[in-house]
């Protein structure tokens, strides 16, 4: 791939990331004007409090909301072009190794159980409940799918076990609604939904240092999952420790969705379609997908968010029936119109 | 250059290869032969360190291949392999690069992009270099992972002399491309005299015609090992392969 079209590619994402971030931080519920916006900016670098209403509603609702967007769209799509790449199959997603049904368990047992237990991290428990379920179940069906032949976990072991892994957590999530009160049981509808309006600095903070942590981290493993779609032996013979690969990739993929997740609830589709809609401008060459990926993911995601504001408003629509809703039939009309696969 | 002491390898109960003790000179083709399930590419897996061996050992030089990092042994040694299919599209030359994954950080630097190149060049690559590697045909996919192969043994490297393994590289090409393929391999020896080539080969006629040494395998034994025209001689086919060959099979012909 020639230099200068990845460059006009990546300029463009980001040219348009910063559009929507700038149209998605005016219009909402409430628009707020580019004065407002500036004196906003104003008064916090100058130290001062906050004097207005939409100032406040900028800065501490309209401003994380859409910088979480950002970071929790470039986490989810990262993850799916590591996944992809490391499991060798276009059809992969983040979710598939059980860490989204994972989180979702979590989430449902803190919102039927949690008023129960002693225990409590104030808004963090949430987060950390969703954080742990997801950390859990990909431990599980990692765990699982190794003990069949002790030392080697093969790809298809590994994706079979996840899909039987997310089939019992999902029956949890499904038991635990039955079981829930009315509001619980809306609350856990609500956040296997995914929604970022609950975004707040604290959570904003964490996701972005996570994020771009786990990011530049996966940057080193490019080169080596360029390598694997060759296969797992020429992969080897070419000189890199599979099992070690495939290890840490899934470790920087769990971590980065389960928190993104832990946040925001679960949010599908983002990580499916944006590593196909950058194979097919510039090809698959993970060096240059993990940034274009991230850039591209954090666009949807604020795309999407919009239209979840905007649409019914000044009502909200859960942001998972957005990117599902956009998102499939993309899909099949990429798998219908392209001869991309083979 | 490759010594092989005493190996056997088995699953279970079932035995594949049996007691092998062979040593490949450097600078030589070496191809084996035999018939199917006789344990050919069971053993070519031995030598690559794909599979470790239930007994004996595989020794490079006078080091054992178990103790050479496996990124050191992708810096002398490659392999070949038949039938290889990409799980994503990448153009050609982004394949060929592949080659020299082992000699470079993250980017590749000048003289692995100039190397990608001259591989290209003699595998007549460069008027598809841009084409998805999906698209090709499969005389085309095997031309692009010759010139793969080459490019990461490219240039002689200062741990030890280069090895090529080849496991049944020409299976479904047309004659035409199994001769120019293998000659490919030893006019690129010719300039390039550390080069070892150990193969699995179907072709009686290929095997006479490139190999110095043949190595005949039988039920997961080595039957006969040596310089080519005492090893494939009419008696020696007929106890390995039960057919009737005539004439040396060609050999005096070619």
């Amino acid at each position: 791939m020639k230099r200068s079209r990845i460059g006009v590619i990546f300029l463009s994402l980001l040219l348009l990331l910063i559009l929507l971030a700038l149209i998605s931080a005016k219009y909402g519920a409430v628009e707020i004007s580019n004065q407002e916006i500036w004196e906003a900016l104003v008064r916090i670098s100058k130290g001062q409090e906050l004097m207005d209403l939409n100032e406040r509603i900028f800065m501490q609702i309209r401003l994380p909301r859409v910088i979480m967007g950002i970071f929790v769209g470039a986490a989810l799509a990262v993850g799916g072009v590591l996944m992809q790449a490391l499991f060798r199959n276009p059809i992969v997603e983040p979710g598939l190794v059980g860490t989204s049904s994972g989180a979702a368990f979590g989430a449902a047992l803190y919102f039927v159980l949690g008023a129960t237990f002693q225990w409590n991290l104030g808004e963090w428990t949430l987060p950390v409940a969703a954080c742990l379920g997801g950390i859990c179940s990909t431990a599980l069906v990692f765990y699982l799918s190794r003990s069949r032949n002790s030392s080697k976990s093969s790809v298809v072991s590994l994706l079979l076990t996840g899909i039987a892994i997310n089939a019992l957590f999902l029956s949890g999530v499904g038991f635990l609604s039955y079981i829930a009160r009315d509001p619980q049981a809306r609350s856990i509808t609500f956040w296997n939904l995914g929604t970022l309006s609950g975004a707040y600095w604290q959570g904003v903070l964490f996701v972005v240092v996570v994020t771009v942590s786990c990011l530049l981290l996966s940057l080193r493993y490019a080169k080596n999952l360029n390598a694997l779609m060759l296969g797992e032996q020429e992969a080897q013979l070419l000189g890199m420790n599979v099992n070690t690969l495939k290890m840490k990739v899934l470790l920087l993929n769990v971590i980065m969705v389960a928190v993104a997740t832990a946040f925001v609830g679960v949010i599908g589709f983002v990580g499916l379609i944006v590593p196909h809609l950058l194979r097919m401008l510039h090809g698959s060459d993970n060096r240059y997908l993990i940034w274009s990926g991230a850039l591209m993911g954090a666009v949807v995601l604020t795309a999407s968010d919009l239209v979840a504001r905007l649409l019914l408003s000044p009502a909200e629509l859960p942001i998972g029936i957005v990117t599902s809703m956009v998102g499939v039939p993309i899909f099949i009309v990429l798998l219908r119109r392209t001869n991309y696969f083979f | 250059m490759l010594t092989l002491k005493n190996i056997s390898y088995q699953i279970k109960d079932k035995t594949l290869v049996e007691d092998v003790s062979a040593n490949f000179q450097e600078g030589k083709i070496n191809l084996i032969l035999g018939p199917n399930g006789a344990g050919k590419s069971t053993l070519i897996k031995l030598m690559s360190g794909e599979l470790k061996p239930s007994s004996g050992q595989v020794f490079v030089e006078d080091e054992p291949l178990v103790q050479i990092p496996l990124a050191q042994q992708a810096k002398f040694r490659a392999v070949l392999s038949q039938n290889l299919e990409l799980s994503f599209p990448l153009k050609v030359h982004e394949v060929v690069m592949m080659g020299r994954y082992p000699h470079f950080e993250s980017k590749p630097q000048e003289v692995d992009k100039a190397i990608c190149d001259q591989a290209m060049d003699r595998f007549d690559l460069q008027q598809m270099a841009h084409r998805n590697y999906l698209t090709l045909s499969g005389g085309e996919k095997q031309r692009v992972q010759f010139a793969r192969v080459f490019a990461q043994i490219w240039q002689a490297s200062a741990l030890k002399p280069r090895l090529l393994l080849l496991d049944e590289p020409l299976t479904f090409l047309d004659i035409y491309y199994q001769y120019e393929l293998m000659q490919q391999i030893k006019d690129f020896m010719k300039s390039n005299p550390d080069l070892t080539v150990i193969g699995v080969i179907h072709d009686l006629n290929i095997a006479a015609h490139f190999a110095e040494h043949t190595f005949l395998m039988k039920a997961s034994q080595l039957f006969k090992q040596g310089i080519t025209a005492k090893v494939l001689t009419e008696e020696n086919i007929y106890e390995v392969f039960k057919v009737r060959v005539k004439d040396r099979f060609m050999m005096d012909k070619l």
